[in-house]
């Protein structure tokens, strides 16, 4: 009865909003799961799942990780450095032979767009992007909108979300977007305009250059980190200027007198996107996005696994 | 597809006052007993052999129910099955726990609820009540200790408990046969 429409999860462009919704309703029951004293279920315990990190990662790897044991999946980790990637070894190559080892599902992180949806044309696995470049992070985009319905009470449908900051190299800020539309939310980005895309604004969102006004606007502001290791020239004359402009403290938030949500997918450059006293103000969710990113992944990786 | 009546108001209503007279007979003040209905069904006859046994009993007897989705045998052998809130806000070590559901079947799903227990402590007893007990239908060793209704079935034929409680006019208990 209930099941994904999509038996991979290449990105949040694939699920329809049914499929986003029994997404967050088993999620809400995974939440309960790990509050227990005893935090694990057997579901997954005749299931391999290798996660394959070719770019760094430590949130999303731990939490891919602990999701698995939580659901008593069989894991192994494999990442790009100190592997045979060196010696020249292909992706498809590298992961045939992860699953000649009889391994049932892929979580895999790339820096090149698309790389997910290049092995599932070749591969029977499932297969979890963990990341695909600057393109897509979809258990990103499902755990912050996880967290929003949390705190907010409800659906989205309505509800006004503001992403600040590098829209331009973000692959939360895409599978965010994507999400929040297909739940019927109101999208406003916002940014210096050499870090927001061109013809963005195809995809039904808004786009502002001031961050006080859209501050004003939003229920919620999802800031993004300014990613200089993705920028190969400069954006913006420093990073002075761009937290001068587009930082946000915590007076910021006060004055606004009003309840507004703070979010952030980590790491975040403290100082420069925002200031320490807002990033741990009680506007700030960023710790339930960690938590809540087990649940939601816990959800991912059973309902995918849950169709063979 | 033919629908038999099995049982109605206000045989229902005597069948639970039965049932909790014989918990009493069991359990007596219900000092260190617990009522656990199991979702997603058997809630709502749950919430009625819990309100009736504090209205004989004066005493406040901790309710929860329990979700065992993620302890079923038939995942991803069978299409998925909707998952469904958990809420025990009690420990139940120690305790002398009461399962409750609307039917026994093959006794699947109690076998996997014994087994999502276990995450909330070692309970000192646990007591099946179920409203219809389908005798010949039990794929694995389980058995119940207050039976509101044996009934004979076959495989193919479906047991189908409409309460008021899931937004039924009156409360009907049938047999279906396809």
């Amino acid at each position: 009865m209930q099941k994904l429409s999509t038996r991979h999860l290449l990105g949040i462009k694939d699920l329809t909003p049914d499929d986003i919704e029994l997404i967050m309703a088993t999620a809400r029951e995974f939440k309960e799961v790990i509050n227990r004293p005893i935090k694990k279920v057997p579901s997954l315990r005749d299931v391999t799942i290798a996660n394959v990190f070719f770019e760094n990662s430590t949130r999303t790897r731990l939490s891919f990780e602990l999701a698995e044991k939580r659901l008593s999946a069989d894991t192994l980790n494999f990442s790009a450095s100190g592997s045979s990637v060196k010696k020249g070894e292909t992706l498809l190559d590298t992961v045939n032979n992860i699953l000649a080892m009889k391994v049932d599902m892929i979580v895999m992180r790339h820096a090149s767009p698309g790389a997910p949806h290049f092995l599932s044309k070749h591969i029977t696995a499932n297969i979890v992007n963990a990341g695909d470049g600057t393109h897509e992070h979809p258990t990103q985009a499902l755990l912050d909108s996880f967290s929003m319905r949390e705190k907010l009470g409800g659906d989205l449908a309505g509800k006004k979300i503001a992403i600040i900051g590098d829209i331009l190299h973000s692959r939360v800020a895409l599978s965010n977007i994507l999400a929040l539309k297909k739940q019927g939310a109101e999208v406003t980005l916002c940014g210096p305009s050499t870090l927001i895309p061109r013809y963005i604004t195809d995809l039904g969102v808004k786009v502002s250059h001031d961050v006080k006004q859209t501050l004003a606007w939003c229920d919620v502001a999802n800031v993004l980190r300014i990613q200089l290791e993705r920028q190969q020239i400069k954006y913006f004359p420093s990073l002075r200027e761009y937290s001068l402009y587009f930082g946000i403290n915590k007076k910021m938030l006060d004055d606004l007198n009003k309840e507004i949500v703070v979010m952030h997918p980590g790491p975040i450059n403290r100082g420069v996107e925002l200031s320490s006293d807002a990033a741990d103000s009680h506007h700030s969710i960023i710790l339930d996005q960690v938590e809540n990113g087990v649940a939601v992944r816990m959800a991912v990786l059973y309902l995918l696994a849950g169709q063979n | 597809m033919q629908r038999k009546l099995i049982l109605s108001s206000p045989l229902l209503e005597i069948t639970i006052s039965r049932l909790c007279q014989e918990l009493i007979e069991n359990h007596q003040d219900f000092a260190d007993s617990v009522i656990i209905g199991l979702q997603p069904r058997g809630i709502h006859f749950a919430q009625r052999i819990h309100q009736e046994l504090e209205d004989i009993t004066g005493v406040k007897i901790p309710f929860g129910f329990l979700d065992a989705t993620f302890y079923r045998d038939d995942y991803r052998r069978r299409e998925l099955v909707k998952a469904n809130e958990t809420k025990i806000s009690f420990v139940i070590e120690n305790k002398r726990v009461i399962l409750v559901d609307d039917v026994l079947a093959t006794g699947r799903m109690v076998r996997s609820a014994l087994d999502a227990m276990t995450a909330f402590g070692r309970p000192e007893k646990v007591e099946l009540c179920v409203l219809i007990d389908r005798i010949y239908n039990r794929d694995i060793p389980i058995h119940a200790d207050y039976v509101g209704k044996k009934v004979n079935t076959l495989d193919t034929e479906k047991v189908l408990v409409e309460l008021q409680e899931q937004g039924h006019e009156v409360d009907k208990i049938w047999l279906i046969t396809n």
